[in-house]
């Protein structure tokens, strides 16, 4: 005899337990520590931070932690912890001319001021599994300091500056009286969206969802080709002004990572054929999420710059209302909850056209059957 | 650390089995009532307003990011957290039921977070959060009745672009949808919407209930119950203010009508309630069960 569902309570606790068994593995390896994950899987942790839209690595290790390596619903966990924290002030702008650079190339010019910085990446190593990592506790370059001398300490001009200068890019000037921006996670987005707000949902979006647009323009859906103007990772120091001092102070520094691709525009007639920009920024080492950031930001500018809109980037709504990976994640993921009712619903509907379709067939068939019995009748009398 | 917030969680679960009779508590420290901030549950409560006085409206509000995931329910916990006080008593129910997993762990969270009584009778509460149904029980002038809504626009499978949308419900152009019900009227016979189905509210704005059944539809109509939806993740709130007429959209010669059964409850022998289709056996064996845990509990009680 079927017993009423009852018992919730008692199985999400027991579902905490088992998760907590599940994320702590095989009790003789040794636990994870917040440092190791910090220290050791930085990227990861980089970005969690980004698309959590909080600039907090132990915070993110913990979540990494938490989340078991998924870092979607690492993502998640830091950003239902933001919400609680108050919003004190903005900053000011940062300036990333003054970023101190662990890193930097262009791929529009050989040789520029300040150099081309190679840094710390993974673009050119051979991708053959290092198996050397597997014997634990190596004490690699414990004994030879990274080559620290590669790192400019010097304010490093941008790029994309000197084209400015020859007034062959589209300048980019801070709009007047330097607004506050937008907060997306305080007001809801609405359309048309500034282009502030784009970079602030793209800041946030999905790295793999930004990865396939990106790429979709490569290949053809909006094809506008971009060059990496430039890409840049340091340190940069954040400042604020509080209203008691009325001047900016340090309040800290953060890792970021910035791109700017440059772009054709053909010009119209009254306008000179010139480069133009798009734009990309995130927390920590992200070339990745920020290259593609500054593809999709530039193909979300087509209203703007008049060009045709036919592509999914260039799609101001369809971008901006998919990139979040937590509003997406929750969304699919709740088809896992009961939908007992709308399926019933919908039985209920199914079975209703159906038995009158079937009805109908019957009856359909009866004429026929009553035709063809004329029809005998008929031909026999002919007969 | 993490060890110690696990069996801390699951002891404040075993101390609280299942529960008839109100009674409040007291909320766990370190969050404010309610979770939400003032600020922001004062932004949410204007939202509201402005919902009520224009009904079957999406009000844009800045919705918050909830430690519950976007698609669970967000919108109407926030809806929830904005207005109840200390003295509510909640009830939240998913598919009818108090009992499935996310109804229990909703009322768990406001259980934690205010330490407000909670109920499974629906008599008995003033704020009723639901995802997917209305009780059977009719409500009455006073209570709040919550809903879950996933998509909040009506429009919105027959243009995505909401942009457009907007336009549309300013120009109260819903030809669109007249259309569509006509084409599923001359394909197969019938209506083919079997919940979400779609409402005129108060003579002008075009609404989605959330996805109750049509069975439900009837009972939004000139309900004394003051009727508030929230959707987290599209960042909308709207409303039917109480004794408001809502209109199921239909044609003078196909008129709405909600779904029947030829069964009863299996349980409590009810014949006028939402029925739930339970498979008992391999051989795909069916009975009829209430939706309503509450009703058909209720029931059950008056003939015993």
């Amino acid at each position: 005899m079927y017993v009423a569902v009852k018992g919730g309570e008692k199985a999400i606790a027991q579902s905490y337990e088992a998760l907590a068994k599940m994320r702590r593995g095989d009790t003789a390896v040794p636990e994870l520590s917040i440092a190791q994950i910090r220290e050791q899987m930085s990227l990861a942790v980089a970005r969690v931070m980004g698309e959590a839209s909080l600039y907090d690595k132990d915070l993110a290790a913990l979540a990494i932690k938490q989340a078991s390596g998924d870092l979607i619903e690492a993502i998640f966990l830091l950003r239902a912890y933001r919400t609680t924290l108050p919003r004190l002030m903005a900053t000011v702008p940062v300036d990333t001319a003054n970023m101190l650079i662990q890193r930097r190339i262009s791929a529009t010019f050989k040789d520029v001021p300040g150099g081309q910085v190679l840094g710390a990446t993974y673009d050119y190593t051979q991708r053959l599994l290092d198996f050397s990592l597997a014997a634990e506790a190596m004490s690699v370059g414990e004994s030879e300091p990274v080559a620290q001398e590669n790192i400019t300490t010097e304010a490093c001009p941008r790029v994309l500056d000197f084209l400015n200068a020859e007034g062959l890019i589209e300048p980019e000037l801070i709009p007047e009286g330097d607004p506050e921006p937008f907060d997306l996670t305080r007001e809801p987005l609405q359309f048309p969206a500034s282009r502030a707000l784009r970079l602030q949902s793209l800041a946030r979006g999905d790295e793999g969802f930004l990865l396939a647009l990106a790429y979709s323009t490569q290949r053809g859906y909006a094809r506008n080709h971009p060059f990496a103007g430039e890409i840049r990772y340091g340190k940069v120091s954040v400042q604020v002004v509080p209203e008691e001092l009325g001047f900016a102070i340090d309040i800290g520094e953060i890792d970021i990572t910035e791109c700017q691709m440059v772009n054709q525009f053909v010009g119209s007639q009254i306008e000179a054929p010139k480069f133009t920009r798009g734009y990309g920024l995130g927390f920590g080492h992200c070339e990745r999420k920020a290259m593609a950031m500054g593809v999709v930001d530039r193909a979300l500018r087509a209203s703007e710059l008049k060009e045709e809109i036919t592509a999914p980037a260039q799609m101001e709504e369809f971008v901006l209302y998919h990139a979040d990976n937590v509003e997406a994640s929750g969304f699919l993921q709740h088809l896992k909850l009961p939908h007992y009712v709308d399926f019933q619903a919908e039985l209920s509907l199914l079975r209703g056209i159906r038995a009158s379709l079937d009805a109908k067939t019957a009856e359909a068939g009866k004429l026929e059957a009553a035709d063809e019995q004329a029809a005998e009748k008929s031909g026999k009398k002919a007969a | 650390m993490m060890m110690e917030m696990d069996t801390m969680e699951t002891q404040e679960y075993q101390e609280t089995p299942e529960q008839t009779a109100p009674a409040r508590t007291e909320p766990e420290a370190g969050y404010n009532f309610a979770y939400l901030d003032e600020q922001t549950k004062r932004m949410i409560r204007r939202a509201i307003l402005k919902a009520v006085a224009i009904p079957g409206y999406q009000v844009p509000f800045g919705g918050r990011e909830m430690p519950l995931p976007y698609g669970w329910g967000t919108g109407g916990i926030q809806v929830t957290a904005a207005i109840i006080g200390q003295d509510d008593v909640l009830k939240v129910i998913d598919q009818g039921s108090d009992d499935t997993t996310n109804a229990v762990n909703i009322r768990r969270f406001f259980r934690r977070t205010t330490g407000v009584a909670t109920t499974e009778k629906t008599t008995a509460a003033t704020v009723i959060q639901t995802r997917h149904r209305i009780p059977e029980i009719p409500l009455t002038e006073g209570q709040i009745m919550v809903y879950q809504v996933p998509i909040p626009e009506p429009l919105r499978w027959l243009e995505p672009s909401e942009t457009e949308t907007r336009k549309y419900h300013a120009m109260a152009d819903y030809g669109l949808m007249s259309v569509k019900l006509y084409e599923d009227i001359a394909r197969l016979g019938k209506i083919e919407t079997a919940y979400d189905y779609p409402v005129i509210v108060n003579e002008r704005y075009l609404m989605r209930p959330s996805p109750i059944p049509k069975f439900d539809n009837p009972k939004m109509d000139k309900n004394p119950a003051l009727q508030l939806f929230g959707a987290g993740r599209e960042k909308r709130i709207y409303a039917v203010p109480p004794y408001t007429p809502v209109k199921s959209l239909d044609f003078e010669d196909y008129p709405f009508e909600i779904e029947h059964w030829d069964h009863r409850c299996a349980m409590c022998d009810a014949n006028d309630s939402f029925l739930d289709e339970v498979i008992v056996d391999d051989q795909g064996s069916r009975m009829f069960v209430c939706s309503d845990t509450d009703y058909c509990r209720t029931r059950r009680e008056e003939q015993a």
